[in-house]
């Protein structure tokens, strides 16, 4: 047991800094709620987004967590943790977690060869842009009760159904999707795992608008949509297990360390920027102590986190454990986000977008300092993250079941 | 002791949601909010029709010669239909002013106010200033029977819909003195005003407003120059009740919506209501909201006692209309899953509405000082 960063980690981080520095510039604005600052048209966000996709695919290090034979790096736990740092330190653009995170295990672990072939060349390259179509509007907590239907008929499977809450499903190539072939036995023992091209016939996109004002999840509509069955991952009526499977390592991803450090060292320079009676915000004991203990909270977690990775990394894949880092990742995101709208004090209400504000003339003030746009937003957006992915109370049910043994 | 309303008080409060029923369901509010003017001129029409412009106002003012309770009932039942217009704004607060003012200013506004035909805005906040009403780098100087405004007010809530803006500003003594602060009536196309407007994420609407070199007649001073601090802080510990009762409307649909919501929302074979997890979290918010209403009958009751006892009771019901409203918005949205974080959803909007409470003339961190200071 140690803690120690070796000589060769040092160079690596120095190395993985060097490039960032050299490669990554800031998309003209950042995140994935950029659409609604509606001067982005949707082709320019996409690419935005890719940009950095793009780089690191040049680079080769673009999935740190798959197998060198699929295109991974042969990182040690080490490495990958000073990579993700380094990354949130730059604040580069958040890769989308759908192919590279979600599917891409996936195919390495159930996926044919034919399918090991496309489907990953396609996530690397960042040609094929996918999403997760698992939730339904009867069917949320409740995976295993969804209803959109495939029946085989000859060489195809017809399906039809509604999946909602479908991220950035408007920019989406393909989507991964869980199916109804059987309605025998138990619900969980009926499901396959489909992987669905966007442009079949049969497929409409809706947009849902979030209560943060951006477009970010959608409804997507299946009517007669015909699948080849060569798109079946794994046999049919075993999409259960890959989708569990699945958000397991949905779960590890979420917790978001480095970002969150990130966030914290942001909001402090916030609250030192902020008067209060005619002093730094930061130095109000109140104030003070709530960051503090944040701060306090995000080192358990962290530490809670490498213990996991160390764990996997010997092979004692992410037990129902990993859900601890969804609940205080999102927690604690939460709170950041809860935070920072309490030290910008007024300028909480504004409701601008980047470019808007700066536009309007010179002869009226700003509104707000900089630091201000979009924090309110972005707080009501980061509410989202206790409801998806499995909810905090669900993966609270987990852990009280699979890991207390209630 | 008492805490039940008379049938006039009941009469009020059914006349309001007749008015509500009538023409402020969710379709109507958002079609106000994405018009141009950003809020419903006929709506206001209507709210002065029903006298309801005039409720804190004295009779020979021409109003209702009602007190808090009553205008406690107006903010609760605007609460829960997330009223946009800005009754708070013009009634409660610059009203709270007018009331006090020389009998020609009440005069020459109030009846404005009261038929509908103005509405007002305080301008109080700066940026450096946070929620600390007397942080005031505005400045007014005096030259003969004449004033001179100087600075930037922020976040000004309601300015773009006003004609007319009260502001404080220092006349004399240093930057968050006490002393030296003054109010002003600005007539909002006075030359040297500008505003930069803007929408709010609550769906109403405010102003960064500047001054430069605006001439202001000595006249349009309320009270005494550099005497204004103690009026300011009455004024506002009224609109602090009034946003209570406002918070606690928008909760109460809150709370009945997420049950409703967790009765009929079906997930493993059962109303998700049933999971005992939600229920303790539903029972938490009904706490919160309980403790709330009886924070806000409390400040509302104490709003003419003496100051330190009404200044304590305006914090404290501050504090836990906050604690309130954070706890209640954020577990609404959760209980609601996926459907709580959509536009579509009525949920959500209340959310944001709570949180902006939460700031409104300041948060918890703010009035638990200020508690303890009076205490
Ligand atoms: C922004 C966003 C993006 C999303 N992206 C995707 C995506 O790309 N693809 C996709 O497939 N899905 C996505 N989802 C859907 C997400 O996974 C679901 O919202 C989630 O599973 C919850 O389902 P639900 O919304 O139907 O809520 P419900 O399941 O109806 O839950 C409502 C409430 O009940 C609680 N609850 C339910 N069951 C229990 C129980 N047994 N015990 C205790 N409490 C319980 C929940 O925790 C929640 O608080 C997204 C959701 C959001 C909000």
């Amino acid at each position: 047991m140690d803690l120690e960063f070796t000589k060769s980690d040092q160079e690596f981080r120095e190395e993985v800094r060097q490039f960032i520095a050299n490669n990554f510039s800031q998309p003209n604005a950042s995140g994935q709620n950029i659409e609604k600052y509606h001067e982005v048209t949707s082709d320019q966000m996409k690419e935005g987004i890719l940009e950095w996709h793009k780089t690191l695919y040049k680079k080769g290090w673009l999935a740190p967590h798959w197998p060198e034979e699929y295109g991974g790096v042969d990182w040690s736990i080490t490495q990958r943790y000073i990579w993700d740092q380094e990354c949130a330190n730059a604040g580069t653009t958040p890769l989308i977690p759908f192919g590279l995170t979600m599917l891409g295990p996936v195919i390495i672990a159930y996926g044919n060869d034919h399918q090991k072939d496309w489907v990953l060349k396609g996530i690397l390259s960042g040609e094929d842009w996918w999403c997760q179509g698992y939730s339904e509007p009867g069917a949320g907590s409740d995976l295993a009760s969804l209803r959109t239907k495939a029946e085989k008929v000859g060489d195809h499977y017809i399906v039809n159904g509604h999946k909602i809450w479908t991220t950035l499903a408007q920019y989406a190539d393909w989507m991964f999707c869980l199916v109804r072939t059987s309605s025998d036995g138990k619900p969980q023992e009926g499901i396959s795992f489909l992987l669905i091209d966007m442009k079949t016939p049969g497929i409409d996109v809706k947009p849902i608008i979030t209560v943060d004002g951006g477009h970010e999840v959608n409804e997507v509509f299946l009517e007669d949509v015909k699948v080849p069955v060569e798109n079946l991952v794994g046999e049919e009526n075993m999409g259960w297990t890959i989708a569990k499977f699945l958000l397991g390592n949905e779960r590890t991803g979420i917790a978001g360390v480095a970002r969150s450090k990130k966030a914290i060292s942001r909001l402090k320079e916030i609250a030192n920027a902020e008067y209060n009676d005619g002093k730094p915000l930061m130095v109000d004991p109140s104030f003070n102590q709530k960051v503090t203990e944040l701060e306090v909270e995000l080192t358990a977690l962290e530490y809670t986190e490498l213990r996991t990775l160390a764990k996997e990394s010997k092979g004692e894949g992410p037990g129902a454990e990993s859900s601890i880092l969804k609940i205080k990742g999102t927690e604690i995101q939460q709170k950041i986000s809860e935070l920072t709208l309490e030290a910008i004090g007024n300028y909480a209400s504004p409701y601008l977008t980047p470019l808007s504000v700066r536009s309007f003339g010179s002869n009226y003030p700003e509104v707000g300092p900089d630091y201000s746009q979009g924090v309110a937003q972005n707080y009501f957006g980061m509410r989202k993250t206790s409801i998806y992915g499995g909810s905090n109370e669900i993966q609270r049910n987990i852990i009280a079941k699979m890991v207390l043994g209630l | 002791m008492d805490f039940s309303f008379s049938e006039e008080q009941t009469l009020l409060r059914n006349t309001i949601q007749s008015f509500l029923q009538d023409n402020y369901d969710f379709d109507s509010r958002k079609a106000i909010i994405q018009s141009e003017d950003g809020m419903s001129k006929e709506n206001w029409q209507q709210l002065a029709e029903l006298g309801l412009l005039g409720v804190p106002f004295s009779e020979a003012d021409g109003g209702l010669d009602f007190g808090p309770v009553e205008t406690m009932i107006v903010a609760e039942e605007f609460g829960k239909g997330l009223v946009i217009e800005p009754y708070i704004q013009t009634v409660v607060t610059c009203g709270g002013f007018l009331r006090r003012a020389s009998e020609s200013q009440r005069q020459e506004h109030l009846s404005k106010i009261i038929s509908g035909e103005e509405i007002w805005a305080f301008a109080h906040a700066e940026p450096q200033g946070r929620f600390n009403l007397s942080d005031i780098k505005v400045n007014a100087s005096k030259n003969n029977d004449e004033y001179s405004l100087n600075g930037h007010k922020c976040v000004v809530s309601g300015a773009p819909w006003a004609q007319k803006l009260i502001v404080s500003a220092r006349t004399s003594g240093d930057q968050s003195d006490k002393d030296g602060i003054s109010l002003f009536i600005v007539d909002k196309s006075a030359e040297g005003v500008s505003l930069r407007d803007y929408k709010t994420v609550d769906g109403s609407m405010a102003s960064e407003v500047t001054f430069e070199n605006v001439k202001i007649d000595s006249s349009s001073i309320i009270g005494e120059e550099g005497k204004a601090y103690d009026l300011i802080e009455l004024v506002v510990d009224e609109t602090i009740a009034a946003l209570c009762a406002e918070a606690i409307g928008a909760m109460s649909v809150l709370n009945d919506a997420t049950v409703e919501y967790c009765k009929t929302r079906k997930q493993f074979g059962q109303p998700i209501g049933k999971f005992q997890v939600l229920q303790h979290r539903m029972v938490d918010m009904f706490m919160q909201y309980e403790q709330s209403v009886s924070m806000t009958y409390m400040v509302n009751l104490k709003l003419s006692e003496d100051e330190l006892e009404r200044r304590k009771a305006a914090s404290g019901a501050k504090v836990q209309i906050c604690n309130a409203s954070k706890f209640i918005g954020q577990s609404a949205v959760q209980l609601h899953g996926g459907m709580g974080m959509t536009d579509e959803l009525n949920v959500g909007h209340y959310f944001k509405r709570l949180a902006m409470i939460e700031t409104q003339f300041g948060n918890a961190d703010h009035h638990l000082k200020k508690y303890s200071s009076a205490s």
